[in-house]
């Protein structure tokens, strides 16, 4: 049974749809990409899948449920982690505090959870107590990645985790994605380093235009040489 | 010298009055997202509850101060659940006119209430304590000491407690904060109980410092707006440092200026302020 299963979805922002109609899935453990160029409507998708963007038809099934329409916090209840492209940090606040923000609602103590997270992103660990605004764009982004993590989704969402950071540290956060994967959590996500996210991924799915134009596996989607000259620069 | 030292004083209990309503606003702003008109006539709402339980009711103030907090917070909360709750998803402009109307409701609700003319918690002639050749009333000894207390409390609570840390991080991010699972409805309900409380506390200083009246409050807001935009408004830290300042400087200006003019101060500051530092003192968000 699929994780995810998202049929004809429409969505937008102030009554003007940018996605058309789109459908795609996400099976358990499972990594996903979606590519595609600018405007095609990558982000909002993810918006919309995390209950930021009103859906203006479509049906959003996550483990056999209807979560078409619901609030965000109760979709991050129901067991999906979203890390929003840009924003995705609480700066004022520590690493620590922000990981706390992330089992909010979960009442226990957040301890296990931040050492489970530390053991994934181990940099984070000696920062614990630096606001967040004081790190650097890498490591902002495992915190993002980690917030995420805090309730132990069964899907992450991740939009465009690696947009503006240094060679260096995209390696490491593919890495990293991988990782968080290993470990039973199902990854969607949206990138513009379209070649490393498709070797990454299991499978992938070409949007354009608010709509589906390829899907394949991520290794079929690389040897496709349509998919390539129109999409991955040749 | 002397003269300028007990302006100090004064200043500095004034500046503690200000910083209490200040940080209020700011964090009412910071996580509400409006800039709350009624602030100035919420204070005077707890001035007057803690008159109704130390004067009706003839309480101990130890007792009747932390009432009138409890009942600021609730009218706060009141006043959230009735009107400004329905008016959220609307803009910033349609939350801020409306809390002005709210500001000449309150105002006029309790002029009929409790009258529009002077009171005070207890008659009599307070007489100062000298030292040095500077004078210090006891109650404003009460003030400083109680707005300590209340400001180690507010920062023991932004700090430690997981709502606290919850309402530092919808300052920062309020979609995030939704991502995150956290009830930002909860949260800015806390957000209302917290700042009024504080806001209510200010006025119940104010009132000991120098008398009830129904408009005591509203003639309070500029320099509370003052200051909390000093502080780079929506930062309850910054706050406190520019109701320190606008305290201190408006009573430090009476050394110069006649005293009618000390609100025109805290509005000089403010307009060089935002000139030089939209950010505030603490400098830019991020």
């Amino acid at each position: 049974m699929s994780l995810l299963e998202v049929h004809g979805l429409r969505a937008g922002y102030d009554g003007v749809d940018i996605l058309h109609g789109v459908d795609f899935r996400v099976a358990e453990g499972e990594i996903v990409a979606i590519i595609g160029p600018n405007g095609a409507g990558k982000s909002t998708a993810m918006k919309a899948l995390a209950g930021l963007v009103a859906v203006g038809a479509g049906r959003i099934v996550f483990e056999g449920e209807d979560i078409t329409g619901l609030r965000t916090d109760h979709i991050t209840r129901r067991g999906i982690g979203y890390v929003p492209q840009e924003e995705n940090v609480f700066p004022s606040l520590t690493v620590r505090e922000n990981l706390e923000m992330g089992a909010y609602i979960a009442k226990d103590d957040p301890g296990p959870r931040i050492a489970a997270v530390f053991e994934l992103f181990p940099p984070l660990e000696e920062k614990a107590r630096r606001p967040v605004r004081e790190l650097s764009g890498g490591l902002r982004q495992m915190v993002a990645i980690g917030r995420a993590l805090m309730l132990e989704p069964r899907l992450l969402l991740l939009d465009e985790p690696t947009a503006g950071l240094s060679p260096r540290f995209v390696g490491e956060i593919f890495e990293r994605i991988r990782s968080v994967n290993a470990r039973g959590v199902a990854v969607l996500m949206v990138e513009q380093n379209a070649k490393k996210a498709l070797a990454l991924a299991d499978r992938g799915y070409v949007l354009a235009m608010g709509a589906n134009r390829y899907e394949d596996t991520g290794a079929g989607l690389l040897a496709n040489r349509e998919v390539a000259r129109m999409f991955l620069g040749g | 010298m002397t003269e300028v030292l007990q302006l100090l004083i004064y200043g500095i209990v004034l500046g503690s009055i200000i910083t209490l309503g200040a940080v209020g606003l700011s964090l009412i702003y910071g996580i509400v997202r409006f800039a709350n008109f009624a602030h100035g006539d919420m204070m005077t709402a707890g001035a007057y509850f803690a008159f109704f339980f130390v004067v009706t009711l003839e309480l101990p103030m130890f007792v009747g101060f932390p009432l009138a907090m409890a009942g600021g917070a609730l009218l706060a909360v009141a006043l959230d659940r009735v009107l400004f709750r329905r008016l959220r998803r609307t803009s910033p402009v349609v939350l801020l006119i409306s809390s002005f109307g709210v500001a000449l409701m309150l105002r006029a609700a309790i002029q009929l209430v409790w009258g529009p003319s002077v009171q005070v918690y207890e008659a009599g002639i307070e007489f100062p304590i000298r030292f040095l050749g500077l004078g210090i009333k006891p109650d404003q000894l009460h003030i400083l000491g109680g707005s300590v207390v209340i400001v180690v409390a507010l920062h023991l609570f932004l700090q430690r407690s997981r709502t606290g840390k919850a309402m530092r991080a919808m300052s920062d991010n309020v979609a995030l904060a939704r991502v995150s699972g956290i009830d930002t409805e909860r949260v800015i309900l806390w957000t209302w109980v917290i700042g009024a409380a504080l806001t209510a506390a200010a006025g119940v200083f104010l009132a000991i410092d120098t008398q009830l009246h129904p408009v005591m409050g509203w003639r309070l807001l500029l320099p509370v707006f003052a200051a909390a935009i000093l502080g780079g408004i929506g930062k309850p830290y910054g706050a406190l440092a520019g109701g320190m300042v606008i305290g201190i400087a408006q009573e430090m200006s009476t050394l110069v200026i006649s005293p009618g003019y000390k609100p025109a101060i805290a509005f000089a500051i403010m307009v060089v302020m935002l000139i030089l530092r939209p950010a505030g003192l603490l400098g830019a968000r991020r």
